[in-house]
């Protein structure tokens, strides 16, 4: 696809964020295009994760600007509700909530944010769990699932919100191994419907099946960024090619 | 429980039976003995009707002092600190005394002693709901914020369809603790005349002068109430918990 020819949808630029006198970003600036899939990596520590929770400002940044869909993040109430819901997130922890059913869990946001009927929130929230193949369990509560079935009820829920970018922080990392490739199906799933996604993971093959775009961070900085192509077979900084080493033939 | 209860009383018929008793006082074989029971009973209906409507409100006001004490601002926060400190200073009995007569003289309000101790009552127990409801409110996850965030919902839907059910859940055992504190420290309020249990007996009493017998039945009468509302928190509470596992 012709990324270039897009305009952003989200811009960020020359962003920095602190943690007290800890620095966790500096500087960083990426651009991603509509539909565009980017997959963020780099040692733990290394600020990939406080990047994306910049992008729905679970984190406030102290400097540079970040703007998705034409607004920008300028710390107010009015510039935050309106991203809040534009934006998808998908946690490490999937973050449930445990006294909900999972029919409830995917209706909240809909019925009381979206101000849809309960009914359209309903059959809304019965296609997108049919999208990550649960629909048998929507009566369900979250602990009675497996930690792969409540990662794609999480999914759900985001994609109940119709967001037009999609957010993922370590989706597969609280997962026993033998669950991580339905979710990370799910994904691909996504990914192919032409969603705009920003995943923070360590899973190179799905990276190699999906992104656009690979980042590599490291100490808070964007030490590289570049197709995938070039990304895994000729990563120019030591630093990537290290952690690329480590990851790939462990 | 039932051990207990069953020998209690049997102690207390064994005793009753001694020389020392009059139960003739309260025995309902009697007329005069029945008419004295049920003077002593029917105080139940102001001790319940009391505590229940002051832990009502003080159950929404502690969570009204809760919230700013959980805000990220410091002003806010020393508003709850404040609050809860100089309420929690002052002894029940003061403040029922305060609320009674002190009051009316400052508002130029004249007050019932029904509400006069249902706002000495509530107002003192809402600083303690507030530190049960701020220690619920921040035992609930980090991630249910966020998740409830990710998905736009505002401040007060977060609060009562995300936080607030769940930590409902984990205070009802602190929750029903604070009821049946209530129901004991009614009998405070009737140092202002207030006509609940503990009243009633300290008008029999001046009149039959049988303080054994009639302080016994007292004693029983706040066991059986706590006994009926302690079993009513615990069926609440297994039921709460049935709905989140099923």
């Amino acid at each position: 696809m012709q990324a270039s020819e897009t305009p952003p949808i989200i811009k960020i630029d020359q962003v920095s964020k602190f943690f007290g006198e800890f620095q966790a970003l500096k500087d960083v600036s990426l651009d991603v295009r509509l539909g565009e899939k980017v997959v963020v990596c780099g040692p733990s520590g290394s600020g990939k994760s406080t990047l994306i929770r910049c992008i729905n400002h679970l984190e406030h940044h102290e400097a540079g600007t970040i703007v998705v869909d034409g607004i920008e993040l300028d710390g107010g109430r009015k510039s935050l509700n309106a991203i809040r819901s534009k934006v998808g997130m998908v946690f490490q922890q999937f973050n449930l909530f445990p006294h909900l059913t999972v029919l409830d869990n995917l209706m909240l946001g809909p019925v009381r944010a979206r101000k849809m009927s309960k009914s359209d929130a309903r059959d809304l929230a019965m296609h997108y769990l049919g999208r990550v193949h649960i629909p048998e369990q929507a009566e369900k509560f979250p602990k009675q699932l497996s930690g792969g079935q409540q990662q794609r009820v999480a999914i759900a829920r985001s994609l109940c919100m119709e967001p037009r970018i999609m957010l993922f922080d370590e989706p597969t990392s609280a997962l026993d191994p033998e669950m991580i490739n339905e979710v990370l199906d799910v994904m691909a799933e996504l990914a192919a419907s032409g969603m705009t996604m920003i995943c923070v993971t360590h899973e190179m093959g799905f990276a190699k099946r999906v992104a656009d775009q690979m980042v590599f961070m490291d100490h808070g900085e964007m030490v590289e960024a570049a197709d995938p192509e070039t990304f895994f077979s000729a990563p120019e900084s030591a630093r990537c090619r290290d952690f690329l080493e480590k990851i790939l033939h462990h | 429980m039932r051990k207990i209860l069953f020998g209690l009383c049997a102690a207390l018929i064994l005793s009753g039976c001694s020389a020392n008793w009059g139960w003739y006082v309260v025995n309902p074989a009697t007329p005069a003995g029945l008419s004295n029971l049920q003077f002593l009973l029917s105080g139940l209906y102001y001790t319940v009707l009391l505590s229940f409507t002051a832990i009502a409100i003080s159950i929404v006001v502690g969570l009204l002092i809760a919230l700013p004490g959980l805000s990220s601002k410091k002003s806010l926060r020393s508003m709850n600190r404040v609050y809860v400190e100089a309420v929690r200073a002052v002894p029940i009995l003061v403040l029922i005394l305060w609320v009674y007569y002190g009051m009316p003289q400052m508002t130029g309000l004249a007050i019932s002693v029904f509400w006069a101790g249902v706002i000495a009552l509530a107002l003192s127990d809402s600083a303690f709901e507030a530190e049960i409801f701020r220690a619920g409110i921040q035992s609930i996850n980090r991630g249910q914020y966020e998740a409830a965030h990710s998905i736009a919902l505002s401040y007060s839907d977060t609060m009562r369809f995300v936080i607030l059910p769940q930590a409902i859940r984990r205070i009802l055992p602190a929750l029903g603790n604070q009821l049946v504190y209530m129901l004991k420290m009614s009998s405070l309020v009737s140092v202002i005349g207030m006509q609940e249990l503990t009243r009633k007996a300290n008008e029999l009493v001046v009149t039959e002068y049988r303080p054994l017998e009639i302080y016994t039945i007292l004693v029983l009468e706040y066991l059986v109430l706590i006994l009926i509302v302690s079993a009513m928190v615990r069926w609440l509470e297994r039921r709460m918990q049935a709905n989140e596992y099923q």
